[in-house]
């Protein structure tokens, strides 16, 4: 069996009287990609939010690269990555400013800076842009650099935030390539989407409705237990009892 | 009769040198549900914008209703309903206070127009003294519809509605398209989903700031022009480089379960000749069949044409 590299047991947040994560209990495992799915409003943010070390439970378990939820936050930080459609880079510094400043904040030494950021902007075919402004480059570009620099710091887990949202067909399919790339290399991909195609990229999926893991195996078990085609068949069956609404 | 007219609209950014809207000429029928389909970046807002009277276009011409939307701009603003993407309401003024200021600016009354709405407006009226800012997302878009609706425009533009939505609410908001263009108003909406463009009669395809294609779904589709093939094996990350590195492969994309792929020579001989070559790279459970192009496909053979016919 393949190394554990988060587990959640009965991990649950309340805000008041509200529960937004509830008892949430699951594995994912080294190299594996790990797709997050959810209705509006069912939790995920909350629950990523705990996982990445960002808010502190309100009970249950969590070991995340080998650290605790609880007490080894920081440590988690340094050894995770993390990307979203809305915050991903700084578009008034520059390619290589971006790479070095997060280079650094994910504690890498300037030589390891150095040399990573040269193979990075080469494998994307950066040369000539290093010195243009983030936000000057297609969405696209964006997107992969952006995820790149997530990993840069080689990390156990990435964690990835609708990374494709309004991307195009094309580019949306490079960045998945991107991440096959680096499930390969052993990090572990734990991805949210709205494209239910993604969903099928993934190899399991867990399904959150109002709080709680409705659903957790891989897309053609899924389709299978629920008699449906498509993940988008799935996804409506699970969801579409959800008494939350909106995020 | 057309109720939205665009003829060789274009606009630029940044002193020319960002060109978002590059000669863009297409029109809606009255009554029409259409749709703008294309990613972040492909001129969608800047053409919603320069409609609405917003935004001034550098070149070309554009009318609403018959109204140019330069000079008649005052007209064009009582007869048009609005939505932006970003949710643009009075955060700090509840539901009903919101939906009320609105009626007001366009000289009605809730009341006037409520049938209209009826249907949108009964699933938030349960929170009609909640302020708009403490609303959920699916509520946000629904009270911002309302908004956008409660003066009985006779067209409404709607930028990315769905955007950010999950599948069910995706599918509502649909439903209430339809119902309102049964009403005889004419919707331009735009989507980056591309699965949402065969819920409009008509769609424009648009990347770039250039128009890929104006069609029905149905023809869209039907104008693919070769055959489309679905493959998938027990290793699909796998199968795709492999596909690749396959000489008569012309095109290759992952699409969920299976991956599509067109064959520059489509003859039986090909296709057997493929199989073996996947089983000689220890593929297992291959399967090879004729599948129906999605939107998705015509948009990414349609993108490759472009950027071929720009690099040549």
């Amino acid at each position: 069996m393949a190394e554990i590299v988060i587990k959640a047991e009965k991990l649950t947040k309340r805000f008041g009287d509200f529960i937004a994560a509830n008892e949430i209990t699951f594995d994912v495992y080294a190299g594996e990609i790990f797709g997050f799915l959810g209705a509006n409003g069912a939790g995920k943010t909350t629950a990523m939010r705990m996982l990445c070390g960002l808010s502190t439970p309100s009970s249950g378990k969590a070991i995340i690269a080998g650290f605790d939820i609880y007490k080894q936050t920081e440590s988690i930080k340094k050894n995770i990555g993390y990307m979203s459609q809305k915050f991903s880079l700084y578009e008034d510094l520059t390619v290589i400013e971006n790479i070095t400043f997060f280079g650094g904040i994910y504690g890498l030494s300037d030589k390891e800076i150095k040399e990573k950021s040269e193979i990075l902007i080469q494998q994307l075919g950066l040369q000539g842009v290093t010195k243009k402004l983030v936000g000057s480059l297609p969405l696209g570009w964006k997107q992969k650099l952006s995820f790149s620099v997530a990993v840069l710091h080689e990390p156990k887990i990435v964690f990835l935030d609708e990374p494709t949202g309004g991307v195009d067909p094309v580019t949306r399919r490079q960045f998945w390539d991107l991440i096959y790339e680096a499930s390969d290399k052993g990090i572990t991909i734990f991805v949210t989407t709205h494209y239910m195609d993604e969903a099928e990229y993934c190899n399991r999926i867990s399904m959150m409705v109002d709080g709680v893991v409705k659903a957790l195996d891989t897309p053609s078990n899924l389709k299978q237990e629920f008699a449906a085609g498509t993940m988008d068949e799935v996804f409506f069956e699970l969801a579409r009892g959800a008494k939350r609404k909106g995020d | 009769m057309h109720d939205v007219v665009l003829d060789k609209i274009r606009k630029t950014y940044n002193k020319n040198s960002l060109v978002a809207v590059d000669n863009v000429s297409l029109s809606v029928n009255k009554g029409e549900l259409f749709g703008l389909i294309g990613p972040d970046g492909a001129g969608k807002t800047s053409i919603f914008r320069i409609l609405t009277t917003l935004l001034l276009p550098d070149g070309g011409n554009a009318s609403v209703s018959g109204y140019d939307v330069v000079k008649d701009y005052k007209i064009i603003r009582n007869h048009v309903g609005y939505m932006p993407g970003r949710f643009s309401l009075y955060q700090d003024l509840s539901v009903e206070e919101n939906l009320n200021f609105f009626a007001t600016l366009f000289g009605t009354t809730i009341k006037e127009n409520y049938d209209l709405i009826k249907e949108i407006y009964v699933q938030i009226e349960p929170f009609k003294t909640r302020r708009a800012g403490k609303l959920s997302g699916g509520m946000k878009q629904k009270l911002a519809l309302c908004c956008a609706l409660i003066h009985r425009p006779t067209v409404l533009f709607l930028d990315e509605p769905t955007t950010g939505v999950d599948t069910v609410s995706r599918k509502e908001f649909w439903e209430m398209l339809k119902r309102l263009k049964s009403q005889g108003i004419t919707i331009m909406v735009s989507t980056p989903y591309m699965d949402e463009a065969t819920l409009c009669e008509r769609i424009a395809l648009i990347q770039s700031g250039k128009i890929l294609s104006i069609n029905t779904p149905a023809n869209v589709i039907a104008q693919f022009p070769q055959n489309l093939f679905a493959i998938k094996s027990t290793n699909m990350s796998g199968l795709l480089k492999d596909l690749r590195d396959f000489g008569n492969i012309e095109s290759c994309n992952a699409f969920g379960e299976y991956h599509h792929i067109t064959l520059s020579d489509e003859s039986d001989a090909t296709q057997h000749e493929l199989k073996t070559y996947l089983e000689s790279k220890q593929h297992e459970n291959i399967v090879l069949q004729s599948t129906t192009p999605t939107i998705e496909d015509c948009f990414i053979q349609l993108m490759n044409n472009q950027d071929g016919g720009n690099s040549n």
